[in-house]
Parts: C-alpha cells; sequence; structure tokens
C-alpha cells in the first residue's frame, strides 16, 4: 500500500505511522495491532465529531431561532460537549420493572455496532481505506440492516406503547427510504463499474481541463445526490423526518424508556449514523477526497474530505433549523409516490448519459445536459403535479383507528 | 487456527438455531435466529465469498427478521404476551418437516456438479457473479424479478381502500 504514495505526499505520513507502530510488535501480531490502531482512529476521531457536531449544532440551531445557544461551560459555551457526557454518565440508569432486561440492555450495543461498522469502508483520503472491500458499498448498506433490529428491541423490550409506537414508526420509515437511498446508488456503480467505495473515488479525482469528473457535476450525479440526501435524512431520523422520536407527539419514540449511558449510546448512534451516511454521499457524489481544482492538490485529501463531511453536516442541521415535522402518512407517500419513481427514472438517465458520451458532434455537451437534465426534471414536475392534483389538501383520514 | 475459528462458528449457527427453536416468546426466538444468520454470513466470509456474506445479511437480517418482527408489532401488544405452546405432536411434525427439507437440499446438493469440483476454488468476484447474472443466469433473474413484482402489486391491492377495491364509489 505504501509503495503507491510518494514520501512527499502528505498522506504518506499518515499511512506509514501505522506501519511504524506495528512495527514494533511480532509479526504474527502485526494485522491484529494494525485492525486495532484504524479501529482505534476511526472511534476516536468520529467520538470527536461527535462532540464536536453537537456543540456545533446546538450553538448553531440557537443562532437560527435567535438565541445565544449554551454560552455557561468553558469560553462560549465550547466544553458543553464535556458537561453532557459527564451528566450522561453519572445519571441514574433506569430500567422499567416489566422490560424484558436482557434485550432491553442488548438493544443501544446493536444499534451502535453496526453504524461503526459502516465507517471501515469509507476512503477518508487518497490510500487511507481502513477496509478496501470489493464489494464496500454492499457492505456498508449490509451493516445498516442492524440499527432497524436495534430500534424493534429498543420498542418491543421497554413495554411502553410510546416505545412500540416509536418503533413501528422508525422500521416503517427505514424500509421505506432504503429504497431510494440505494436505487439512487446504483447508477453511481452503474457508472463507475464497481461496488468498491476506493474505486468510486478514484474515478472522480481526474480532471477534464480544470473540472474535475465528480457524480454531482452530471445532470443524473445531481438528481440523484438530492434523492440520497433526502433519503439518508429519513434513514438518519433526522429532521424533517424525526418522527420515530417526535418529543411532541410520542414522547421519544423507542428510546422512551431508555436514560443516562444508554441513552447517550442511541443519541451517539444516531450521530455515527448521520457522519456515515454523509460521508457516503460525499463518496459517491462529491469526488470523495479529491481537490475541486488541479491547483488546490497541495491541500491533503483528507482535509478535502473533512471539508465536504462538514459541508453535509452543516446543512443536516441547517434544515433542522428550518423545515417542520412531516406528518406520518404524508412522510410515506412522499418516499413512494415522489422519491422511488424518480431514484429509478434517474438510473434510465444515467444510462442515456453513459450512452451519449461519444457524441462528438459541436453542442454535444450541451445538448447532452439539456437531455439529461429534461429526462430528470420533467418526470419530476410531472410528478409534483399529478400527486398534488389528486390528493390536494386535506385533514388527516384515519382508516383504522375509527 | 482457520479449521478452528470455522468449527466454533459452526457449532455457534447451530447452538443458535437450536435456542431459537427452545424459546418460549416468539420475540426471542426471532432475535436468536438472527445470530444464527449472522453466523452463516461469517462462514460465508471465511470462504471468501464477500458478496454472498452481504447480500445474506442485508436479505436475511435486513428483510425476512425484519418482517417477522413488525408482524409481531402490529399484534395485539406488539406480542408480548404470545407464547409458543409446544406439545409432543407439534414436536414430531417439527421435525418430520426439517428431515424433509434436510432430504430436498441433501439430494439437490448430491444430485448438483458442484460436489465434484472440491478442493481449492478460486472465490469469485463481484464482476464475474454480476457478469454470470446478466448472461447464464438471466432467464431465472427475470423470472424472479416478474413474481417480486407481482407480490408487490399483491401487496398494493391488499393494502388499497375496501372500497375502491371493489369498483365503488366512496361515501
Amino acid at each position: 500500500m505504501q509503495t503507491i504514495l510518494a514520501v512527499t505526499d502528505p498522506e504518506f505520513w499518515i499511512v506509514n505511522l501505522g506501519a511504524w507502530l506495528t512495527g514494533w510488535f511480532e509479526p504474527a501480531w502485526r494485522p491484529w495491532i494494525q485492525a486495532l490502531l484504524q479501529a482505534a482512529a476511526l472511534v476516536g476521531g468520529f467520538a470527536t465529531l461527535f462532540a464536536v457536531t453537537t456543540i456545533l449544532e446546538r450553538k448553531g440551531l440557537g443562532r437560527i431561532q435567535n438565541r445565544p445557544g449554551p454560552n455557561r461551560v468553558g469560553p462560549f459555551g465550547l466544553l458543553q460537549p464535556a458537561a453532557d457526557g459527564i451528566k450522561m454518565l453519572t445519571k441514574e440508569d433506569i430500567v422499567p420493572a416489566r422490560a424484558d432486561k436482557i434485550v432491553h440492555f442488548l438493544a443501544p450495543i446493536v444499534m451502535l455496532a453496526p453504524v461503526t461498522l459502516a465507517f471501515a469502508v469509507i476512503p477518508y483520503g487518497r490510500e487511507m481505506t481502513p477496509m478496501p472491500l470489493d464489494a464496500g458499498l454492499l457492505f456498508f448498506f449490509a451493516v445498516g440492516a442492524g440499527s432497524e433490529l436495534a430500534a424493534f428491541m429498543a420498542g418491543w423490550s421497554s413495554r411502553n406503547k410510546y416505545s412500540l409506537l416509536g418503533a413501528i414508526r422508525a422500521i416503517a420509515q427505514m424500509i421505506s427510504f432504503e429504497l431510494p437511498l440505494v436505487l439512487s446508488t446504483v447508477a453511481v456503480v452503474m457508472m463507475a463499474g464497481s461496488l468498491s467505495l476506493v474505486e468510486i473515488a478514484r474515478r472522480q479525482a481526474e480532471y477534464v481541463s480544470f473540472v474535475p469528473q465528480w457524480h454531482i457535476l452530471t445532470p443524473w450525479g445531481l438528481a440523484g445526490f438530492l434523492t440520497f440526501f433526502t433519503a439518508a435524512l429519513a434513514e438518519s431520523n433526522r429532521s424533517p423526518f424525526d418522527l420515530p422520536e417526535g418529543e411532541s407527539e410520542i414522547i421519544g419514540g423507542f428510546m422512551t424508556e431508555y436514560s443516562g449511558f444508554k441513552y447517550a449510546i442511541f443519541f451517539m448512534a444516531e450521530y455515527f449514523g448521520m457522519f456515515a451516511v454523509s460521508s457516503l454521499a460525499v463518496v459517491l457524489f462529491l469526488g470523495a477526497w479529491s481537490a475541486p481544482l488541479p491547483g488546490l492538490q497541495f491541500i491533503p485529501s483528507y482535509v478535502w474530505f473533512g471539508i465536504k463531511l462538514m459541508g453535509l453536516l452543516f446543512v443536516f442541521i441547517w434544515l433542522r433549523g428550518t423545515l417542520p415535522r412531516l406528518r406520518a402518512d404524508q412522510l410515506m407517500s412522499f418516499c413512494w409516490k415522489l422519491l422511488l419513481p424518480m431514484a429509478l427514472i434517474n438510473i434510465g438517465v444515467a444510462a442515456g448519459w453513459h450512452y451519449s458520451r461519444d457524441w462528438s458532434f459541436p453542442a454535444a455537451w450541451g445538448c447532452r445536459w439539456f437531455l439529461g437534465l429534461a429526462g430528470v426534471g420533467l418526470p419530476f414536475m410531472g410528478l409534483a403535479w399529478g400527486l398534488r392534483r389528486r390528493r390536494g389538501w386535506g385533514p388527516r383520514v384515519y382508516r383504522y383507528a375509527e | 487456527m482457520q479449521s478452528d475459528f470455522f468449527t466454533l462458528v459452526c457449532w455457534g449457527v447451530m447452538a443458535a438455531a437450536a435456542i431459537a427453536m427452545m424459546m418460549r416468546r416468539p420475540v426471542h426466538a426471532v432475535l436468536v435466529f438472527v445470530v444464527s444468520l449472522v453466523g452463516l454470513a461469517v462462514i460465508y466470509l471465511q470462504l471468501r465469498a464477500e458478496f454472498v456474506a452481504f447480500a445474506q445479511i442485508l436479505i436475511s437480517v435486513g428483510a425476512v427478521a425484519i418482517l417477522v418482527v413488525f408482524t409481531l408489532l402490529l399484534t395485539r401488544n406488539g406480542g408480548a404476551e404470545a407464547e409458543l405452546k409446544r406439545t409432543a405432536g407439534s414436536a414430531i411434525v417439527g421435525l418430520a418437516m426439517a428431515g424433509l427439507v434436510m432430504g430436498c437440499i441433501g439430494i439437490c446438493v448430491l444430485a448438483s456438479s458442484a460436489v465434484e469440483t472440491s478442493g481449492a476454488v478460486t472465490p469469485a468476484t463481484v464482476r464475474q457473479i454480476g457478469e454470470a447474472l446478466m448472461t447464464q443466469y438471466i432467464l431465472p433473474l427475470e423470472v424472479l424479478g416478474l413474481l417480486l413484482t407481482a407480490a408487490l402489486m399483491g401487496a398494493v391491492i391488499l393494502a388499497m381502500d375496501p372500497a375502491r377495491r371493489h369498483n365503488e364509489r366512496k361515501p
């Protein structure tokens, strides 16, 4: 792995630091030590990002709502995450008397472990993928299946109606939005011809004159990114799709009966899920670790990855401060009637873009762009118009609860 | 060391399956069964069949197990009071069914030509699997797609408003 990087590359030092550290141990131990080091770096790094994001989110939301946000602990309230952590650790851990104790205990662990596994396949920089799997994208979605099971375990074992309702909402939402999420990545897989995230990242790190080959700079990539990002918002239970916990209706959803550190783990898993899915969006559509201009390549690749990741996280926070929560039936029809058809149409548009790449007549580039945008835009307009006309605005209809 | 780990995982999978059968609560049975399914995926990973392993987790845990627990959630009180009753009769029927399924799979495996090519097999890459699915096995793939579409349409019809299903005007 080290041979590809030159000594002058900034990534060289980070990759070789690991090799140097593992060199102190017996050869038989080295793979284990290397795995341990990578895991420690990932968990440590993302736990720090978690702390930073919570304070940024609270400060940012405060600004949006015209209030200062947390400003008591430390300078400018920057030590608030530490105070929160100590509070969570020392809080009493309450388990309901009638709860299923073992399942109740296991649920936070089942929630956090798969999300942490998903970090392993993300290329964070040039030659900086902890686990460069051949089917990395599939691995990412496979481990994501665990969080649905964890939501069920938490909701069912608490023996609480709000928990149960929250679990039903969470599972229904996660299963529904997984379809557009996965289908919008199919176009990327088709164009890259690979399920490996390392390969997808490398394909985007090339430049035609000065324009980077990022997928978002194509019509299908733009539509795919928007679909993916919307589905990602729902997958990570973020506003405006935060119905599973909807504190004004069902208290806290499947987390209602959790307190203390178990609740903190759920909270952490939710943020980790947001980081993981944002990282995937960066890799699939925003050119992973590549610089936006060839002249900016002197900045290390992992810094570019970090900048793009933070940008997406900012959009997550911004949306939370801006959009109201959807209703459960609106959420479902939005997914199945608009997002899913758009994801399917986008696959066709991507195929058209792929087969028109050899066009060489004058203005071929503009023609491709026009056709691509029309292929995505017209169905979107048609769907939006048709859905609005058929449903109209009306009161909620209760079909099974009369 | 490798075969030790393999044996350990195999025993784990079988133990989990056995415990799943002996659990009294359906929810517990499903959760222990998930452990067994994940164990199977670990065995596939050991055989360097990454794609099959991840697909196994995606489908078995992400779809099959979730379907079961979701049905439980929709029952009265989330299936909290539900308990499986076991009698001698049910044990006999269960064993007979297990034997039948085992026999069918065993006959299929023994009749297959894949058994003869034992020994070192190079693991198939994702690309090879994809090419095989798109050329050699295109017909089964299409038939499966058609079947799933039919199931999807059936689900939509079931979920439809009963009044609209019978072409009646809503009151």
